[in-house]
């Protein structure tokens, strides 16, 4: 068909709309039918995508919600600074739930190995209990890893925040079941659908503002078990481990201990797209100490009440 | 780009999940580290081929029983087409998950053992992909290495299926025999299959036409939010938030709102990427109106001269999914676009055996995955449209009053 006889257009949107319409959809259920839901926001690329699509589902008004960080305390400076403009630009409120403060105050004890990763959901079910949140936005992906691949959009949580993957809410159609009794929660996950790549293509379109070390950087780095960790407080070299300089880039960004980061070139989101069409690891596979340490770590870290 | 969101479907063992593992694979969808993931899984297991299944089958529990239990989610794209993938368990247990994972569907795919043929869970998950209106169906005939690739097994379970079909709601059939474990006629036509002529399922995944699935006619725009900015900049704004359900919306436009039946015009409408001359399902979009109604969450827009029927009295084919059966006399919440009601059960008509698609009207209660027609009485109207009509408007889910779980799921019929 040639340009002149189509017509003007067919009523089709393309699939990043598909998925933007359905996040915004489902962030609207929660905002009329939860009554206090918060925003975890991390400071990375998909909670960044996520508080954008947030902003577009109730301009002009603002964000009815507050959002929050589970600070581990184990931080790129980078993402502190870049969570800070983002809260500031969008007029939100900003939770803090530290896990250094949780240590102190003896709430959790420090795990041998220095990881904060398990420590950090008691932390969040405490902050959740504290200001009463119902509903907690995640942007969590079911490409990112297999046992989210099996979650729900909303995501029921018993009274100790506990994911039971053998007895989920049937979940049919836009039609979404938040009800629940006190003490109980959901969580919400409208980038369910999304992909790394549309993640990527997504940030493109809508020049969503991300932290810099997503982006190709000069960083002093070590190897460990194959994967390059920045030497910085948190993580230093072992015996054995030499340091040395790499153009290198963040495919996600978590605890900073834990996360590595990838050798690239890729200095934008062009660049970006290219690389992770072409890119043969996962991202969690290629950066995630966490997910590496058994089989079914994510299922296990959820069943205690975990994104 | 545009998607496709596709189901499987089938009794257990029938090779859903390898199914999923080999279109992955074959489409080079699959990174190295679940790759090697899966090896040293297979290997250790003591396999002697690599189970793709472990692919889709991520929980503990389905790895260590090699079944399915819930849905996973998998997503691939192709340059024609970006692909959603529900695999869902075939055991009769779990049906509802099966119910979740095609309600969404464009497509579903059925799978059949070649050596076993059409079983109750086949004809279950026809009925079912029927049911939910699934526009398009293909029928996989599976494992056809087991049976040297014969035709005539082909043949007969492909008959034997568009018997059973004819009785079914299938708009668009297609049957395919396939090796989900070797890989035959699932990216390429295989050699193995000379006798079949017809396409690859990849090759019909990526060209089967789904733009025309949507209605465009009826125009139905439930409203889920209201917009109110309260700042100096926005003092009189006022906006509708919703997803569109059907038809096409225009800034200009006569709407009829329900339940007053208020008529006014549509000032403007705000997409997410700002002012819009026509929305469509399945935007989110903000109407502005002209006149200021009372309007809330609940509400539905749409045209004076084509309206939803507003109704307390729902008929309706009901997906049970729960233990505790349903008998008339009980009393449940039900969600239906973006109104809530409490719902008591009038009337059960009868129950369908699924075997044989007989109405058995003598039963008084539905179990857990049985399917009948129940009449409903709501405490507020609702606006309904036949499911066949559109499914948005047509579809419901019954939530528990005291656990709140989500216990039924239902299609409106004869909504008139
Ligand atoms: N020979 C042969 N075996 C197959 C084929 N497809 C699947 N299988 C095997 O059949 C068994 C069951 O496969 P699954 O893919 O787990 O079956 P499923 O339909 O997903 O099962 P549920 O999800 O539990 O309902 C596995 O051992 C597969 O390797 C095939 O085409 N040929
Ligand atoms: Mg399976």
């Amino acid at each position: 068909m040639s340009e002149k006889t189509k017509a003007p257009h067919d009523y089709q949107l393309s699939q990043l709309r598909v998925l933007e319409s359905e996040a915004v959809h489902i962030i609207r259920e929660i905002a009329a039918e939860m009554e206090r839901p918060c925003l975890l926001f991390s400071g990375g690329k998909d909670s960044a995508v996520m508080l954008h699509v947030a902003a577009k589902a109730f301009a002009p008004a603002r964000i009815p919600f507050p959002v929050m960080h589970i600070d581990t305390g184990h931080n790129f400076p980078e993402v502190l600074e870049f969570r800070d403009a983002e809260v500031a630009r969008f007029g939100v409120q900003l939770i803090i739930a530290s896990v250094p403060e949780a240590i102190e105050r003896g709430f959790v004890r420090e795990e041998p190995n220095g990881s904060r990763n398990r420590i950090q959901t008691p932390v969040l079910l405490e902050a959740c209990e504290k200001h009463k949140f119902t509903a907690l936005f995640g942007g969590a992906r079911r490409d990112e890893e297999r046992a989210r691949a099996k979650e729900r959009i909303f995501s029921f949580r018993d009274e100790f925040g506990q994911w039971d993957p053998k007895n989920q809410r049937p979940e049919l159609w836009s039609l979404y079941n938040g009800r629940i009794h006190a003490g109980e929660s959901i969580r919400v996950f409208p980038l369910s659908n999304w992909t790394e790549l549309d993640i990527w293509h997504y940030i493109a379109e809508e020049n969503v503002a991300l932290p810099p070390i997503y982006y190709a950087h000069e960083r002093e780095v070590f190897d460990r078990d194959g994967m390059l960790m920045a030497n910085n407080e948190f993580c230093r070299p072992r015996e054995g481990e030499t340091t040395f300089t790499a153009t290198v880039r963040y495919r996600t960004v978590g605890d900073a201990t834990l996360t590595a980061a990838v050798r690239s070139d890729a200095r934008d989101v062009q660049a970006i797209i290219d690389e992770v069409g072409a890119t043969r690891q996962t991202e969690r596979g290629a950066t995630r100490g966490d997910d590496r340490a058994t089989e079914a770590a994510m299922e296990d870290r959820k069943k205690e009440g975990y994104f | 780009m545009d998607l496709l969101r596709f189901a499987t479907a089938g009794s257990v063992d029938d090779g859903k999940s390898t199914l999923i593992g080999r279109l992955l694979y074959d489409t080079k969808s699959i990174f190295e580290d679940q790759l090697e993931h899966v090896e040293k899984v297979s290997r250790d297991k003591g396999r002697e081929y690599t189970d793709l299944a472990l692919l889709t089958d991520g929980l503990r529990a389905e790895r260590e029983q090699g079944i399915t239990i819930d849905v996973a989610y998998r997503y691939f794209a192709t340059p024609k087409r970006k692909f959603i993938i529900a695999d869902t368990p075939g055991h009769i247990q779990y049906t509802r998950n099966m119910v979740t994972g095609a309600s969404t569907a464009d497509l579903a795919i059925i799978l059949v053992d070649a050596r076993h043929g059409l079983v109750e869970q086949s004809r279950r998950h026809a009925f079912l992909a029927s049911l939910l209106q699934v526009p398009h169906v293909v029928v996989a005939v599976n494992k056809m290495d087991l049976v040297d690739w014969d035709q005539d097994v082909y043949d007969r379970i492909h008959a034997e299926f568009t018997g059973f079909a004819a009785r079914l709601r299938i708009r668009d059939l297609m049957t395919i025999p396939i090796s989900a474990l070797n890989g035959d006629n699932i990216v390429e036509r295989s050699a193995a299959s000379p006798w079949y002529a017809g396409s690859s399922l990849l090759h019909h995944l990526e060209n089967v036409h789904v733009a025309s699935d949507r209605n465009l006619i009826d125009v139905r725009f439930p409203v889920q939010y209201v917009i109110r900015p309260h700042t100096k900049e926005h003092h009189d704004y006022r906006g509708y938030a919703g997803t569109m359900a059907g038809g096409v919306l225009k800034p200009g436009d006569t709407v009829t709102v329900l339940p007053s039946g208020f008529s006014t015009t549509v000032e403007a409408i705000d997409a997410l990427d700002g002012p819009c001359e026509e929305a469509y399902s399945p935007m989110s979009v903000v109407v502005r109106l002209k006149d200021n109604l009372d309007i809330s969450r609940g509400d539905m827009i749409c045209r004076p001269n084509n309206m939803p029927n507003a109704t307390q009295d729902i008929d309706a084919m009901v997906c049970w999914m729960t233990n505790t059966p349903l008998r008339p006399g009980m009393k449940l919440v039900i969600k239906h676009t973006t109104r809530t009601a409490r719902a008591l059960v009038k009337d059960l008509q009868y129950r369908l055996d699924i075997n044989t698609l007989h109405r058995d009207d003598s039963t008084g209660e539905l179990g857990l995955n049985d399917i009948g027609r129940v009449r409903l009485r709501t405490t507020q109207p609702l606006f309904i449209d036949d499911y066949g009509k559109n499914r948005d408007t047509g579809g419901f889910i019954l939530v528990d009053e005291t656990t709140n779980v989500t216990v039924g799921a239902g299609m409106i019929t004869d909504s008139s």
